[in-house]
């Protein structure tokens, strides 16, 4: 028995054609065209000016366009839809357009400066108004905070991951640990520098040196560690554990031996991720470790309230103080090139990184 | 299997470790008790270390605030050392949240739309590639930024402020008198490199959410017959919204802390000016890296007291995200 | 009125890789037909062609006619949009929108296309689930969210909002698969009413459901390991099941393999 013969029957509604009203392939080419002859002439005629400003125009135009006819042609809908695919496809340019101009900038600005005296020596004895010197010292420098700071964070990041993991679970400590180690990852660069400053310097009575640098590059490092190996650690099958726990092996045993090296692919990544990450942070370096001339090895040396060891990104700041604002001073380009070689080195550590993950993840 | 009685104290394997060895000995190992305790110790590390900085920040804050001779909430300037100690954080708590404003009001849509892009409007393997590439702007150091931002951009953002000025001038903020601008290191260029900054973290966070949505609401979506921007109002934002806004707010308190592209691209100016077009302000983080070299005793509490407030007004906003991320995680 | 289709000679590939060969057959309106066969035969992916949903997997394409009524919905000015409204789709696993409710579920498809009147969108409520049987049972709680109905309720619900638009065709990937043998006939039975408005296209794994509610079957199978599928044979449902003219249809529906 039917429920529908119940209600009076409705009429069909009448059906729209399938084959509706399509923009030919040529149309949005041509409107294209036409949208660039009139910003031009625009552009000719009016005061407007500036590379920034004609493509900003010729876009909206374009936009305004492209709605406005496939509304005429097409409907109310596949218009909106249209406008929408615009507007997403110019989301994408505006975050790739900064990205390569600031790419380009960094190598047309940097590359010059770059050569074997630059890498290998430092600024001892080098007049800062003149040409000349190099960024040995920072590189250095760089290297050994950053390696203080992995040398702290990794073992105690892997540590906190695996109770986190492993013995935590549910309960109100691990989540608590857990819940602050996402608020630990927003904590700014400089209010760790300053937390350290304030802590081991003022009150503890320390010099400022490279190791107090370190301090705080591991605060910044530690919650991105414990993230990742977290992470890390939960993709390992618990099968993997049962299979070791069934052959009377230890629980730590089994995390050390078996659970480790199964995740170690991908917590060297984290790690790695991590260094990239402090490897380019100046603020901290400011408060704690100031600024050296000289190549300095040891991390502990603490000189004067000043000059303890230098760092990349602090010697850009200081050459770009160095400067005074004059972008065409021996300074200024130094300091660019330091950028662009922070700039590889940052490069580099990602995408080793990231071919660490993918490798891994081959092997399974 | 038959029947069999078992051996008194034999465990039967189990998911767990072990609780106990079915031979006589210790309930719990000492190798295991010695690693877990190794392992609390450094999961409490981390409550620990937030404890620290609170503390201590607290501690070496008061005696620079006893100090101070006028209101600490609303006045303007900075002269700790002076005699009178006179320094308030009215300027850097503006400048600090109209900056970190500007930037989520350019990064968020951006970065939405570059998420929605990759996973739904990029060709399969591009969109990995492209993935790859949107993150790689956060591979860029800060200080990289600030001094693009000071030698590129701000020489090249006269034509826009002052077409803002021309035409949107009747809004007070983009109003600018050109004597009061002389290089655009304004709070608008400030801005706009903050969004270029916080970018990548809201769009690869977002673009997770939306690698999540489930495959079966988008067909249910499309086989109504919704255009692909249909499909994504009714399918994707009621799914993702949640996610997308905690998103946001990560890339909010990343923008308020960032620290040296502010401090290149702001020229110092301790004024509250609501025309953000126009140069000059500070953050709290600028401040710090401009006043810590010279600053004595007081300037140095001073300068540690307007870290605390930065680290509170930091906790609170990523605190906000962490509780929106687990109240999501538990409706899931 | 409700509509016919006319396959014919369609192959459906997933990138370079052909799933489904040469397929050519007539459903015709206002009645029931089944596909079956064993698993990864391509029932599905054919019927995945017939509203263009097969072509939402990046790579994937179809090549032959498909008309509908005479007209070929893979024309080259025909919107995929439109298709999909005219000819409707309910899916294996029910999924009703879970954050409307179950009056918002019912008009997804008609607030899509603008249509929002509060006294046509109630209209078409009642009307959208009396016709799928379900209006009884949740008249007194319309607004309450679709995800607190049960399995075979929610399929109901997605078989309201998929009639909701008037569609002249309905789809339906294997709908009772995912719900208990209650459920299962309670959507039998509503099959077999709705069939009076829709011409109605199923794809089913139980040949006993096949056999109680279509008037034709279509036997699907592949003709070796790796090999696209096919459609084998296509007659009443009667004689396929009773006295099919393929021996490898004879053997599926005897058990002797699938």
């Amino acid at each position: 028995m039917s429920t529908l013969q119940t209600r009076t029957q409705r009429p069909p509604a009448p059906q729209a054609p399938l084959a509706g009203h399509k923009l030919p392939a040529y149309a949005l080419p041509v409107l294209a065209a036409i949208v660039l002859a009139t910003t031009a002439l625009l552009f000719a005629t009016t005061g407007f000016a500036g590379v920034a400003g004609f493509v900003v125009v010729a876009a909206l135009l374009y936009a305004i366009g492209q709605t406005a006819l496939s509304f005429q042609v097409e409907g109310r809908r596949q218009a909106a839809n249209r406008l929408f695919t615009t507007l997403v496809y110019v989301a994408f340019v505006l975050a790739a357009a900064p990205l390569l101009v600031i790419t380009w900038y960094t190598v047309k600005e940097g590359i010059g400066v770059i050569s074997k005296d630059f890498l290998t020596t430092s600024m001892f004895r080098i007049n800062p108004e003149r040409a000349g010197g190099g960024i040995y010292h920072a590189i250095v420098g760089t290297l050994i905070q950053c390696l203080l700071a992995t040398a702290l964070a990794a073992p105690l990041g892997i540590l906190a991951a695996i109770y986190l993991v492993e013995y935590g679970g549910r309960r109100p400590l691990a989540r608590a640990i857990s819940f602050f180690v996402d608020v630990m990852t927003g904590v700014p660069s400089i209010v760790a520098g300053l937390f350290v400053f304030t802590a081991f310097i003022l009150v503890l009575g320390f010099q400022k040196s490279g190791f107090a640098g370190s301090l705080a590059l591991f605060i910044l490092m530690l919650p991105i560690v414990i993230r990742s190996t977290e992470e890390m650690l939960k993709l390992v099958p618990a099968d993997l554990r049962e299979a070791s726990y069934a052959l009377g092996v230890p629980k730590w045993r089994t995390v050390v031996k078996v659970v480790l090296p199964t995740a170690l692919a991908g917590i060297i990544t984290g790690v790695m991720l991590g260094v990239a990450r402090i490897a380019g942070e100046t603020a901290p370096l400011l408060l704690l470790v100031g600024i050296n001339q000289r190549i300095e090895f040891n991390p502990f040396a603490g000189r004067d309230q000043q000059n303890a060891q230098a760092a990349l990104p602090t010697y850009i700041y200081e050459q770009f103080g160095v400067a005074v604002g004059n972008t065409g001073a021996p300074a200024f380009q130094r300091a660019w090139g330091a950028a662009l070689v922070l700039i590889v080195l940052v490069g580099l550590l990602n995408l080793i990184a990231r071919l660490v993950a993918r490798f891994a993840r081959v092997r399974g | 299997m038959s029947e069999q009685p078992t051996l008194a104290g034999a465990t039967t394997p189990s998911v767990t470790a072990p609780a106990a060895s079915d031979i006589s000995g210790a309930a719990v190992r000492p190798g295991d008790r010695v690693f877990r305790g190794l392992a609390l110790t450094a999961g409490a590390t981390v409550l620990v270390v937030m404890a620290a900085i609170a503390i201590f920040l607290v501690y070496r804050a008061v005696p620079a605030l006893r100090d101070d001779t006028v209101h600490f909430l609303t006045f303007e300037q900075w002269f700790p050392d002076n005699d009178p100690s006179q320094f308030g954080i009215a300027a850097l708590l503006y400048f600090t949240l109209v900056t970190s404003l500007i930037g989520m009001v350019i990064a968020v849509p951006v970065a939405i739309g570059i998420a929605l892009f990759i996973a739904f409007y990029a060709p399969g393997r591009a969109s990995q590639a492209m993935g790859y590439f949107v993150d790689l702007l956060a591979a860029v150091p800060s200080i990289v930024y600030g001094l693009w931002g000071f030698a590129f951009l701000a020489p090249h953002m006269t034509g826009l402020t002052r077409f803002l000025d021309k035409y949107f001038g009747w809004v007070p903020f983009f109003d600018y008198r050109p004597e009061n601008n002389p290089n655009n290191l304004s709070p608008f260029t400030a801005g706009v490199v903050l969004a270029i900054m916080i970018l990548p973290i809201i769009s690869s966070i977002s673009r997770e959410v939306f690698r999540q949505v489930p495959r079966d609401q988008v067909e249910a979506a499309l086989a109504l017959g919704a255009t692909r921007w249909e499909m994504i109002r009714t399918a994707v934002v009621p799914f993702g919204r949640a996610g997308v806004l905690s998103a946001s707010i990560l890339g909010l308190g990343r923008a308020l802390g960032e620290t040296l592209a502010v401090t290149l691209v702001l020229s110092s100016l301790y004024d509250v000016n609501l025309h953000i077009t126009e140069s000059g302000g500070v953050t709290f983080a600028s401040n710090i890296a401009l006043k810590y070299g010279e600053a004595g005793e007081i300037g140095t509490g001073a300068l540690i007291a307007s870290g605390l407030c930065l680290f509170l007004i930091t906790l609170a906003v990523n605190f906000g995200a962490g509780l929106l991320i687990r109240r999501q995680q538990r409706e899931r | 009125m409700a509509k016919s289709i006319d396959v014919s000679g369609v192959d459906i590939y997933y990138g370079s890789f052909k799933g489904v060969e040469d397929v050519s057959m007539t459903i015709e309106p206002r009645s029931v037909t089944a596909f079956i066969g064993p698993s990864g035969c391509g029932k599905s992916t054919v019927l995945r062609t017939l509203n263009r949903m097969h072509e939402v997997i990046p790579g994937a394409r179809v090549e032959g006619k498909v008309l509908l009524d005479g007209e070929d919905i893979y024309g080259p000015l025909v919107d995929p949009v439109n298709v999909r409204r005219t000819i409707g789709m309910v899916f294996q696993k029910p999924n009703p929108f879970p954050t409307m409710s179950i009056y918002d579920n019912v008009v997804a498809g008609l607030k899509l296309a603008g249509r929002t009147r509060k006294a046509y969108t109630d209209e078409v409520v009642e009307r959208s689930l009396r016709g799928a049987n379900l209006w009884e049972e949740v008249k007194g709680r319309l607004t309450k969210p679709g995800a607190s109905l049960s399995g075979g309720q929610q399929q109901r619900l997605c078989i309201a909002r998929a009639i909701a638009v008037e569609p002249q065709v309905l789809l339906m990937d294997e709908p009772c698969s995912a719900l208990d043998p209650i459920s299962t006939l309670a959507i039998e039975d509503l099959i077999s009413q709705l069939k009076e408005r829709y011409t109605i296209v199923i794809v089913t794994h139980n040949m006993q459901q096949a056999a109680r509610v279509s008037d034709r079957t279509g036997f699907f199978n592949l003709n070796g390991v790796g090999q696209p599928g096919r459609l084998i044979e296509m007659d009443g449902t009667h004689k396929i099941f009773s006295n099919p003219s393929n021996k490898r249809t004879e053997d599926y529906i005897t058990g002797r393999f699938g």
